[in-house]
């Protein structure tokens, strides 16, 4: 029933603790976690992390990193980590206009298409913060 | 013995080297704070990390195949040692302790056999062991400019390490660096990076093996450098906070031991005042009588 849950980013711990379930978003394709889950390590693309505790759920932006599940529970290495609601929607508009920019700039590779997938998830994630914003 | 007018000027300065010291102390309080709490705040992850990675090597020992970052080149003839160390000085023993450490380590490695080459972080450590191992310093950096230390500044580090690593320049590296324990102590340490050595609880044969999506070498590859650069960080960070640690009892130490000597060089002046007018004092009242 309970999965212990760490989430950490270089300037700090941002949760843990006993959760039901967090749905991950990986480089391959989003996950759900529960308790018992199979040893795996992932890589995070750019998404939204969601975590169901206590009937309630949280949403958290991941901007990269990795996830490890063990016997012990989900440890999530982010990049960045900032809850839905503290997030800086400038900051990510600029750093899709950067991208974008840089984009234009390069030439025709497997650098230039790791751009672009990435350009994607984070326009996805802008989607998505500008899709609740409405609600 | 000195003349009053002597006197007073040496009070004088001493009154004023005090003013310095308490002034740098106070310095280095406010500053302590705010990398202390810096140092803090990046443990989690870089522990976490280590335990992240410790499972995963766990997971893969005796694989054939493990990335060299992860499991050594296979021998140990070439060390590098990276040594972190203050900027600046007027910080207690802070420097020459992390100095004192990397040089045991140097003599032990070089009486080994070893060849050594040491990569120095900051100019005193720099300057103090450029006297004795001119020949094994490799490369040095200064953070001198840096005001903030950012993530930025370690994967520049780390960077150059990776790059050493990938032209096999050495085998092992090992961080020097004080880690901050409290104000009043702050303990130098030596750590491996290069492979890295996880310590203590080592999940027994019950290791599962892991899943890894991607692959596993894709996920090591991007792993491994960011853990190099995760210590780095770290250490550097941790450095931050002893040093201000360390020069603010050491100037704490200064400003008492300044107004120690105050205390004692007035008591010196007030003497030798009072003896003057007692003397002159004998020779009117003498020239007196003898009248």
């Amino acid at each position: 029933m309970a999965l212990h849950f760490e989430l950490v980013s270089p300037e700090k711990l941002v949760f843990s603790g006993e959760v039901d379930q967090v749905d991950v978003p990986g480089a391959e394709g989003d996950f759900g976690v529960l308790e018992g889950h199979a040893p795996l390590v992932t890589t995070l693309r750019p998404g939204i992390l969601t975590v169901h505790a206590a009937g309630g759920e949280q949403k958290i932006v991941v901007l990269g990193g990795f996830a490890e599940v063990s016997d012990k529970g989900l440890t999530i290495l982010a990049d960045t980590a900032d809850a839905v609601k503290d997030i800086d929607r400038a900051a990510i508009a600029a750093r899709i206009a950067e991208m974008e920019q840089e984009a234009a700039k390069m030439e025709q590779g497997s650098a230039l298409d790791k751009l672009i997938t990435r350009l994607d998830h984070f326009k996805q994630v802008d989607r998505h913060l500008t899709g609740t914003a409405m609600h | 013995m000195a003349s009053l007018k002597d006197m007073r000027v040496r009070i004088a300065a001493t009154k004023a080297t005090q003013k310095i010291t308490k002034a740098m102390q106070m310095v280095a309080a406010s500053k302590l704070r705010r990398a202390q709490a810096a140092a803090e705040a990046a443990r989690p992850y870089a522990e976490r990390m280590d335990l992240a990675l410790g499972n995963i090597a766990a997971g893969m020992a005796g694989a054939d195949g493990a990335p060299k970052l992860l499991a050594g080149t296979g021998s140990d003839s070439v060390h590098l040692l990276i040594v972190a160390t203050g900027e600046r000085g007027l910080a207690g023993a802070f420097n020459s302790s992390i100095v004192r450490l990397a040089r045991e380590h140097i003599n032990r490695l070089v009486s080994e056999g070893k060849q050594v080459k040491i990569l120095t972080v900051g100019k005193k450590g720099n300057e103090q062991l450029r006297r004795n191992y001119e020949k094994l310093i490799v490369d040095r950096l200064e953070l001198r400019g840096v005001r903030v230390l950012g993530y930025a500044n370690a994967s520049q580090i780390a960077d150059k390490v990776l790059a050493m690593f990938a032209a096999g320049e050495f085998d092992i590296a090992t961080l020097f660096y004080a880690q901050f324990k409290s104000v009043i102590s702050q303990v130098p340490t030596a750590q491996q990076i290069i492979p890295p050595k996880f310590d203590g609880s080592k999940p027994a044969a019950a290791a599962a093996s892991y899943d890894y999506e991607p692959e596993e070498e894709e996920i090591l590859g991007d792993l491994l450098p960011r853990y190099v650069a995760t210590q780095i960080f770290r250490a550097l960070l941790e450095n931050n906070a002893s040093f201000y640690g360390a020069q603010m009892s050491a100037m704490d130490n200064a400003t008492r031991n300044a107004g120690d000597m105050i205390r004692k060089q007035t008591i010196t002046y007030n003497r030798t005042r009072q003896a003057m007018i007692t003397k002159e004092l004998i020779e009117i009242i003498s020239g007196a009588e003898a009248l």
